[in-house]
């Protein structure tokens, strides 16, 4: 009885752990631009693992296993964020993203600022008035 | 703590490396340990002397700039950070899959700046990581030395958002300090929210 119990909840983490990964993909193939899909890469993702090492942790039913997948989903924790920020902040800074998108941009105004006192101090520098090649 | 002794922590006032003492690097050891105990999935006593003696080799071969601890740790307020953090990563989740799903090109988002209230390197690192995983952010830009932090929101489509997002992150801040912020930081933020639950009032008196 407890068995099929633990069968059942096990399946259906397991069932909820694919969509949540599949829900990623969707959103790497629907977001706009590679800001947002940033997102996808990281919330669905997480909780989808987690969701499939529960059930791994429930059908194994051995104690050893529980602090094992307990470090994969914290390293996924603290490695998700830091992937996301990489690529976001490179994104930023090479113009890969859509600015139609945006509804505010509060940065813009901080990298303007910069780069105007940057002209002002060491005068213009080839490039440095380039437009968004993206949108 | 001034900000400028916070860039250069890495290195001392004679512009030397600073080591961390054995007190500052005990978490960092206490974790490798039973990193070394979970990979094995062997706790005996054994497995875990020969985990610290492998911890201690790591920590002086590859050095890193000590990280500054609080001395401050709430553990209710921790383990309720954590059910919470576990539900808000939930939710995210389906939000992030609504709208891939339903919304997908016409999503509109937004860059925010966030000052935070914090000079900790090791809050604001938390923060960005928390943040990321929960409500439907990540950051894209740290100034270090204002602890200000740029981040882009998903699922923006008005000012009333992003006001919204800022405060939704200045939250997890604040949980964040209660938990494991230092003395300085707490007290600055009881009295914050004191005078804001203040001006609350006065403004509900004001108004007939």
């Amino acid at each position: 009885m407890l068995d099929t119990m633990i069968d059942i909840v096990a399946g259906t983490f397991m069932i909820l752990g694919c969509l949540m990964s599949l829900a990623a993909g969707i959103g790497m193939l629907r977001f706009p631009d590679l800001l947002s899909r940033m997102h996808a890469a990281t919330k669905p993702q997480v909780l989808g693992l987690f969701l499939l090492l529960s059930a791994l942790g429930l059908e194994l039913r051995s104690w050893a296993v529980i602090p094992v997948l307990l470090l994969a989903w914290i390293v996924q924790l603290l490695t998700a964020p830091v992937s996301a920020h990489m690529v976001g902040r490179a994104g930023y800074r090479t113009r890969h993203l859509k600015r139609v998108t945006l509804v505010a941009d509060e940065l813009a105004l901080v990298v303007e600022e910069a780069a105007n006192r940057e002209n002002t101090a060491h005068g213009q520098k080839p490039g440095s008035n380039r437009t968004d090649f993206i949108d | 703590m001034s900000p400028q002794q916070r860039l250069s922590d890495a290195k001392n006032e004679s512009g030397q490396r600073q080591r961390a003492t054995l007190r500052q690097e005990l978490p960092l050891l206490v974790w490798m340990v039973l990193v070394w105990g979970a990979l094995w999935q062997d706790f005996s006593p054994g497995n875990l002397v020969f985990g610290l003696v492998l911890s201690l080799l790591v920590v002086n071969l590859f050095q890193l700039p000590p990280v500054i601890l609080s001395g401050r740790f709430n553990v209710r307020l921790a383990v309720l950070f954590a059910f919470k953090f576990l539900w808000d990563v939930v939710l995210a989740s389906f939000e992030v899959m609504y709208l891939a799903v339903f919304r997908g090109p016409k999503t509109k988002s937004a860059v925010i700046t966030v000052s935070l209230r914090t000079e900790s390197d090791l809050l604001v690192t938390a923060v960005g990581h928390v943040l990321t995983l929960v409500p439907g952010s990540f950051v894209v830009e740290v100034d270090r030395r204002s602890s200000t932090l740029y981040l882009h929101v998903l699922n923006v489509n008005d000012q009333a958002g992003v006001d919204k997002a800022r405060a939704d992150v200045l939250d997890i801040e604040a949980r964040l300090i209660r938990m494991m912020g230092s003395k300085e930081e707490l007290a600055a933020l009881n009295a914050e929210t004191k005078t804001a639950a203040r001006a609350a009032d006065a403004g509900e008196e004001g108004t007939p």
